[in-house]
């Protein structure tokens, strides 16, 4: 018996949601009364893996050949080691969505994600989940006696145990139907979904042309910029920052809108958020029923005061 | 070329999720149904490819009698055929095996999914699918061109993008970039009239166990009302994320 976690690496690093799922594995692993063992895909270091032990990992498997984003190939491989797991745990990436699913056909174990909570009950195993893109929480039970979980980055937190693990290597070298040609990575950039502080743009902006002081105000906090569907849709903005219900979810610690009006499907894709500030013109925008803070106000008078506010305190 | 996109129908984006039954049931009551829209992306990147190459469209659900206006839709913005499998979709895995289970009999070059549906969120079906035929999955699929019988894709990854190479058959789960939302398909009325004459067959399911159960919804905590500060006094506002919310 056991409890396996899927510890994701990013060129060779693993990430704040890799090691919130392991502290989620391991809450889940004391709640069953067993150990923690986690898998690595890709190289990475024994000084990099060695970090795992910290959040609660007993053992970590390290299967150095295998290429994540070949999501046949991932789920044989952890597939291998989920013998005698009773729970298997992933954050919710995107390479963890399409190999969750994977694992739960091949093994016909039931698999919840966007998890937000540690289970409420362990027979069957219950959990609390985000559902109707955030407009709703979810409590959902596998019908199987394993468990799959997907956990919803920034939901959970960390918790480290200052433990240490034990290092296994896997020579499997699995290679399903696709071939991975290469990637394309913003380097420096943070991540939306893992992001702490998120700022965001949305018409209000007027143009493309006045990102600059959204960009000095995200730098300035070590924040991931994001923008409303509008500005995707015209172009301002790449579609990789479109946040929102039809785009990325954010859960992020402080989320601030500038210029957004707060539409349904936008509130949705960001309330998950712990603190949010609107700053907007309008005093009827719907974003300021859903914000902590708000300011009535010109964007382009507020922003540059709050760059200049925020560097007083940095 | 056969190209299958499943399609699921959802509340739309404005609907007011609220729930019945002591929270156990979704209130459909008043809300609108809409094609979900990841799956919309799927199948205009789906009439666009018949287009290209020719071939046959057909859009594949599960659900209730409830569902049909949505393939009705499905059909007028273009696909040749619908099909439904009569069960109401609770679970991924169930969803994912009736699909699988048409698919076997009806073998398809592409598997079109959306990256996930609005409602439950699971984004399991795909990958699911994938497995249950052995076939690739490329999810969050942003791109796609074909010649042949060679694809290349992308997905996103997080911080990024992935450039694939794969050969049909394989199966995605898309998104925005698989087209853009200005080349999404509003029905025409001649798209419509078709519509009404297309094939739209209803399948019995087998009868497949969920591997999950939904036991009940709440909604969100609401906030307390908003903190406003007035736009000359920002340096207030820095102090109240500062040493009230503790989140700078």
């Amino acid at each position: 018996m056991s409890v396996l976690v899927y510890t994701e690496s990013w060129e060779g690093k693993f990430r704040k949601s890799t090691f919130e799922a392991v502290s989620y594995a391991s809450e889940t692993a004391k709640l069953l009364g067993t150990d923690l063992v986690a898998v690595s895909l890709g190289e990475v270091s024994n000084d990099e893996l060695n970090k795992l032990g910290n959040y609660g990992a007993a053992k970590v498997i390290s299967a150095s050949d295998i290429n994540k984003g070949d999501g046949q190939a991932a789920t044989a491989v952890i597939a291998e080691q989920a013998n005698d797991a009773n729970a298997i745990v992933f954050s919710n990436t995107y390479t963890a969505k399409m190999i969750a699913p994977r694992l739960s056909a091949k093994l016909k174990i039931g698999a919840i994600s966007n998890v937000i909570e540690v289970a409420t009950s362990t027979t069957p195993l219950t959990v609390k989940r985000k559902a109707f893109s955030s407009k709703a929480i979810e409590i959902a039970s596998v019908n199987s006696e394993k468990a799959i979980i997907s956990i919803a980055p920034n939901s959970f937190g960390l918790i480290e145990t200052g433990g240490s693990l034990t290092i296994e290597t896997s020579d499997t070298s699995e290679k399903g139907g696709i071939t991975i040609e290469g990637q394309e990575t913003a380097s420096g950039k943070i991540s939306i979904s893992e992001a702490e502080i998120v700022v965001s743009g949305g018409r209000g902006l007027k143009g493309p042309e006045n990102w600059g002081m959204i960009e000095e105000l995200a730098d300035l906090l070590g924040a991931a910029t994001a923008c409303s569907k509008p500005v995707a849709d015209i172009g301002w903005r790449p579609h990789a920052e479109h946040v929102g219900q039809t785009g990325k979810a954010v859960s992020a610690d402080l989320y601030i809108a500038i210029g957004i009006s707060g539409a349904i499907q936008h509130l949705a894709g960001v309330n998950s958020s712990k603190v949010m500030v609107a700053i907007n013109t309008d005093p009827e925008a719907p974003f300021f029923k859903a914000a902590d803070y708000g300011i009535v106000g010109d964007a382009f008078e507020v922003v540059p005061k709050l760059i200049e506010e925020i560097r007083k305190i940095r | 070329m056969n190209i299958v996109v499943c399609i699921s129908s959802v509340p739309d984006t404005t609907a007011k999720i609220n729930f019945t039954d002591n929270g156990s049931k979704f209130d459909a009551n008043g809300v609108q149904f809409v094609i979900n829209p990841y799956d919309e992306f799927g199948l205009t990147k789906a009439m666009m490819l018949k287009e290209a190459t020719g071939g046959k469209v057909t859009v594949i659900t599960v659900g209730d009698a409830t569902v049909e206006p949505v393939m009705r839709k499905s059909l007028a913005i273009g696909a040749d055929a619908a099909v439904r499998i009569n069960m109401n979709a609770t679970d991924s895995y169930s969803t994912a095996n009736e699909i699988a289970n048409y698919l076997n009999n009806n073998p398809a070059d592409i598997i079109i999914t959306g990256r996930e549906s609005i409602d439950y969120n699971g984004g399991a079906v795909g990958g699911m699918l994938a497995e249950m035929m052995s076939l690739p999955f490329v999810n969050a699929c942003n791109g796609l061109e074909l010649s042949g019988n060679t694809a290349k894709l992308t997905r996103e990854i997080d911080g990024g993008k992935e450039n694939i190479t794969a050969e049909l058959p394989f199966v995605i789960g898309g998104q925005k970039g698989l087209v853009l939302e200005s080349e999404l398909r509003i029905p025409n009325m001649r798209g419509i009239m078709q519509a009404r004459s297309k094939p739209l067959e209803v399948i019995e399911p087998s009868s497949t166990e969920g591997l999950t159960s939904s036991v009940s919804f709440e909604k969100p905590v609401e906030k307390g009302a908003c903190k406003l500060v007035d736009a000359d006094n920002v340096a207030e506002l820095v102090n109240l994320l500062q040493n009230e919310a503790k989140v700078i």
